[in-house]
This record gives C-alpha cells, structure tokens and sequence, in this order.
C-alpha cells in the first residue's frame, strides 16, 4: 500500500451547465488530518458525496486503501471503513443515544439477519456503545432519546457513531457547523483527542480549527483545488489569499493573521 | 418502562378475546374471527408502516394470494392445514419477494403506486380466472382441518385463529426488537444514515417486505376458511387501504394497535352500515379526528390511560419530491 489512504485522481462531476468538481486530484496520507477549505459554493460538499458514493462522478477515480471504489455504493466504502459525519444532523431520532451508536457497531458485523434475540440485551453492541458515548462526553445521556438532544449533543452523538464503525478514514462535513462557543471549544477538543488515531479529511469552515488541527491543508475554489500543502504554506498561498478575497475576507484573513 | 402494566393490558386483552365472544353467541363468534384475521394483516402493514417506514397500497394483493392459494388448494382436495396453511405463506411470500423486489427501488409515492399498480394486476388476473368464477369467484365448500380435528365449528376455527394471531404477535415483537428490528428502524429513521454506516437498505427491506407478506398471506388462508369463499374482492385496493385505517386507528408502531384497529374498524362499520350505505361518510371524519385528537392511536390512549408512559416510536413517513433513491439525489451544489 502507498502512503496514501485516499487517493482522488482528476475527479469531475457537473449539474449541466455548472462544473461543480473541476478535474480535482487529492491524496490523503496515512494518519494525517487533511483539511479541505473552501468559500462558499466552492464544491466542498459535491466533493464529500463523491467520496461517500452518494454522487457518482463524471470522470476520475478514488482510491481507497488502494483499492478502486469509485463504483462502489455508500454501504460498501463504510464497510471499507471510510466513515462519515454529516454537514446537516443525521442520526436516528427515534432511538436513544446508545441505542444509536450500537446501531453502527452492528453495521460493522458481516449482516444484520439475526431475528430473535432483543438487540438491547446484546452487551458485543451495547458496551463499545457506552465507551464511545463517554469517549464524546455523552455518557450521562446514554438513555436519552435522540431526538429530544441538543443540536450540539447531535453533533457528538454523530461522531460516537462515525467511530463505532471502526473506520481507517474519517470524513467530518463541518462537524462545527451551528455549535455555539462552548460547544465549539469541546468539539475541537474531541477531534483534538480523535487526530492522529484515524486518518481525517476535514471540511470545515471554522479557520481557527483548521490551523489547529490540519497537518496538511486543501483550497477548493471554484471546483479545482488551488492549493494544498501544510498550513504554513497555505497562510503564505498568494492564489489562496486572493480567491478569499472579497468572499470571506475577514474571516480568513483575519485567522491567516491571527495564526501568523 | 411500563412493561409490567403492558403485559397486564395485553392479558385482560386476551382474555376478552378468549372470553366474550362466545358469550356473545355464534355471529359475534364469526365477528370476533374476522377481526382477528384482519387484524394479522393489519399487523402485517404495521411492520412496513410502522417499522419500515413503508406506505405500500397492496397488502391486499399478498393477503389475497393467500386466500386464493388456499382455497383453491381445498378445492383440490389439500384439506390438512399443516400442508395447506404453509403452502399458501410460502406462495405469499414469493409473491410479495417479486412485488417487494422490484417496487422497493422505488421509494414515497412511486413505491405506493408501483405496489398499487401489482395489487391491481393481480385483481385483474384473480377475475380472468374462469375456472375460478372468474369475478364472482368460488365457494371452497368446506375448512382445512387439522388432520384429526375438524374447524368446521365456529368456536374451534376461531380459537384456532386466535392461537395463530398470538403466535405472530409473538414471534414478530421478538423480530422488531432484534438487531434485524433495529436495522429496519434504522432504516425508516434516517435510511441515508443507515447507507453511511454501512447497511445496504434494500435487503433489509426486502427481507422485511416478504415476512410481512407471509403473515398477509396466512391471513388470507385464514379469509379463505373463514368465509369458505374468495373472490377477487380479496385482492382489492380498497381492502389495501382498509388495513392502512386499521394501522392508523390502531397506533402503528405497536404491533397490538392494528388489531384493536381492525375490532374499531369493523364494529363501526357493521353498526353503521345497518343504518347507512354510505357509512365511509362517517368514517373518513372519524379517520380524521384520530390523527389530529388522539396522538398514539388507540393502544397508545390505551397505555395512557392505564397509565402507561409508553411513547410510541410513530414513524414519521416523509415523501420526497421526485422517487429517485437518496443515494442518487443530488445535495446542494457547493458547500
């Protein structure tokens, strides 16, 4: 195996006219937390859906673990152990918290064709549940429907369940999005806790996270990727700072000086 | 958890069942068989309604593929039961694996009109029959007997009936509480999530789909029994969306709920209709009320009053726009 875990070669992907993925080539290392940028409308999710199988591209490949998926189905790459977390909360409201993470540590058993006996009872399913509900900082709301949870609570329990699935690579869409400051501060210091055990793509627009966490760092304007390297060398990116320009100014700009 | 006070509903429940009917006299007797017979189809769509999240319009076709399996297998002279009963689930069941097969690609309105659109062609089918009556259909004569027993009383068909809906109600709230249960749940809340994690939706559906439509089927043996006739009335989609009110009256979810809503259903029909031929007039209202009056249906009014804390997991049935799979609908552009 190369020393890349993800490997995405001249993807494309257009809704007619709009060529939302332009010819877009990426490599992820082994163990490293790459972090995909971008302003607005710049393709970021198009690209995480291609990754996941939910999209299929137009032209290019992906490799993963060496192995080709790009025809693969979302089901199968989670099997692979490509686990994602979801920009918009997507969890199981019905279920309880444990019962929602159990849920994917089952998904990880070869089927799910077992009729009799009760899954609550199941303590293979149940206890890796409960760790990684206390791994996120949810143990006390194990019980708790999920669908009665806080938005920042929902974007814990996804995580749990993202690495119940026991994956080699992680695809945070915006794990931040909408989490007030406190919230903010914990998750970082959750993905803080995850980086370095599991290889990460990370989209994320809150840059102060990005510069903290990313070992190396993508730009994605416009569907191409127009630079990708460490975050020192992304701060000093002149075709960086200039497609930030006048999109979100000040809150790039404002974190390239804050870091530098 | 209130299981204790569940059991306790679920006991004097039975024991009515077991009870009054025969106290009742011999048509209440019949009464009480037809209801628990339609009630096992009720339950039936409930694990697809309920459970799976699935709207389907053609229960009606797998219940009447076993009515007819059935009596046309009495005709034939297969009267044991022991033989009888599991050849027409086993023909339900390959009947509903080719429906659910092929509609379960589709999913919102595209899979209720697709199951509709079988349901129909097996109605059409049933009335070209001609050595079968055709539209008016067949009398079967006599019941399947039980080698040595014989169901031809009233009171031993309907006991028999009622050990056999037990049983379902039995072996399939172990099925909705198993890793199988939770994969389907799963899939009803949130099949996008369920796909990410890494279960692929479709043979779980599908496994589901045809469970239910054995269960539909043996209903339908039993419909056959029953009345000693079947005609494609059996295979209609009005019957389809009959077992769709008794679900929704009932509590879906619940398992218990669709056969308190096929006794409502059926008790509300047979005194209205001495009065009135238009009885659906009070009906559709009284369909109405339920959903915007009683939260959780009859059984889940049931446990609160009881005083019961039980929240019912009623699914909430989303209908895209277009029926294309989620995994092929497109997210919004850009990030």
């Amino acid at each position: 195996m190369s020393e890349f875990l993800l490997e995405i070669e001249g993807l494309r992907k257009s809704f007619g006219a709009l060529m939302a993925t332009k010819n877009v080539t990426l490599n992820v290392r082994v163990g490293e937390t790459h972090a995909l940028i971008g302003p607005n409308g710049a393709g970021k999710t198009t690209l995480v859906s291609q990754l996941t199988g939910e999209l299929t591209p137009d032209a290019g490949r992906i490799r993963f673990a060496g192995r080709d998926i790009t025809g693969l189905t979302t089901a199968q790459r989670a099997r692979l152990g490509l686990a994602r977390s979801f920009q918009i909360t997507s969890i199981f409201p019905s279920f309880s918290a444990e019962g929602n993470v159990a849920l994917a540590v089952q998904a990880t058993e070869p089927h799910s064709f077992r009729f009799w006996h009760p899954a609550e009872q199941i303590q293979r399913l149940r206890e890796p549940a409960r760790k990684l509900l206390a791994d996120v900082g949810l143990a006390l709301l194990a019980q708790r429907t999920a669908a009665a949870m806080s938005h920042g609570q929902h974007r814990q329990l996804e995580i749990a369940m993202a690495l119940a699935t026991r994956p080699s690579m992680l695809l945070l869409d915006e794990p931040m999005a909408g989490l007030g400051t406190e919230e903010s501060r914990a998750m970082a210091a959750l993905l803080g806790g995850i980086k370095g055990r599991h290889t990460i793509l990370l989209v994320e627009h809150d840059m102060d996270v990005v510069f903290q966490l990313a070992d190396r760092i993508s730009v994605l304007v416009g569907g191409r990727v127009v630079a990708s390297g460490t975050p020192a060398e992304i701060r000093n990116h002149s075709e960086v700072r200039i497609a930030y320009l006048g999109e979100d100014e000040d809150e790039f700009a404002g974190a390239l000086d804050a870091q530098g | 958890m209130n299981l204790g006070r569940r059991k306790l509903l679920l006991l004097v429940l039975l024991v009515i069942a077991v009870v009054l009917p025969p106290q009742l006299g011999i048509y209440y007797v019949r009464f009480a068989t037809q209801i628990a017979i339609y009630g096992m189809a009720a339950l039936s769509v409930d694990l697809l309604l309920g459970y799976t999240g699935l709207i389907t319009f053609g229960q009606a076709a797998v219940f009447g593929v076993g009515a007819y399996a059935a009596g046309m297998l009495i005709v034939s002279g297969v009267t044991n039961a022991f033989i009888a009963w599991p050849l027409a689930i086993l023909v339900s069941m390959l009947a509903s694996l080719a429906i659910g097969a092929l509609s379960l690609r589709t999913r919102g309105f595209q899979f209720i009109m697709v199951t509709l659109a079988f349901a129909q062609m097996l109605y059409y089918f049933a009335q070209s029959l001609r050595n079968w009556g055709g539209d008016d259909g067949f009398s079967t004569q006599r019941r399947n007997d039980l080698g040595f027993l014989s169901l031809e009383n009233h009171e031993t068909f309907y006991y028999v009936v009622l050990i056999l809906l037990v049983l379902v109600c039995w072996l399939t709230s172990r099925l909705v509480r198993s890793e199988f249960g939770m994969v389907i749940l799963g899939i009803r809340d949130n099949e996008r999530r369920a796909a990410a994690i890494g279960f692929s939706p479709y043979p779980y559906k599908l496994v589901i789909f045809v469970i239910a439509g054995g269960i539909a089927g043996l209903a339908g043996a039993l419909m056959a029994n029953h009345a000693k006739f079947v005609n494609p009335s059996v295979l209609s989609w009005q019957l389809s969306g009959e077992f769709l009110a008794m679900v929704i009256l009932g509590s879906a979810n619940s398992l218990i709920g669709p056969i308190l809503g096929a006794a409502f259903f059926l008790t509300f029909r047979d005194m209205l209709s001495d009065y009135t031929e238009h009885w659906m007039l009070f009906f559709g209202p009284l369909l109405v009320a339920r959903v915007l009056l009683m939260r959780n249906g009859i059984w889940g009014t049931l446990m609160r009053a009881t005083g019961g804390s039980e929240t019912l997991r009623e699914p909430k049935v989303e209908f895209p726009a277009t029926g294309k799979p989620v995994a092929e609908a497109k997210p919004e552009v850009g990030a």
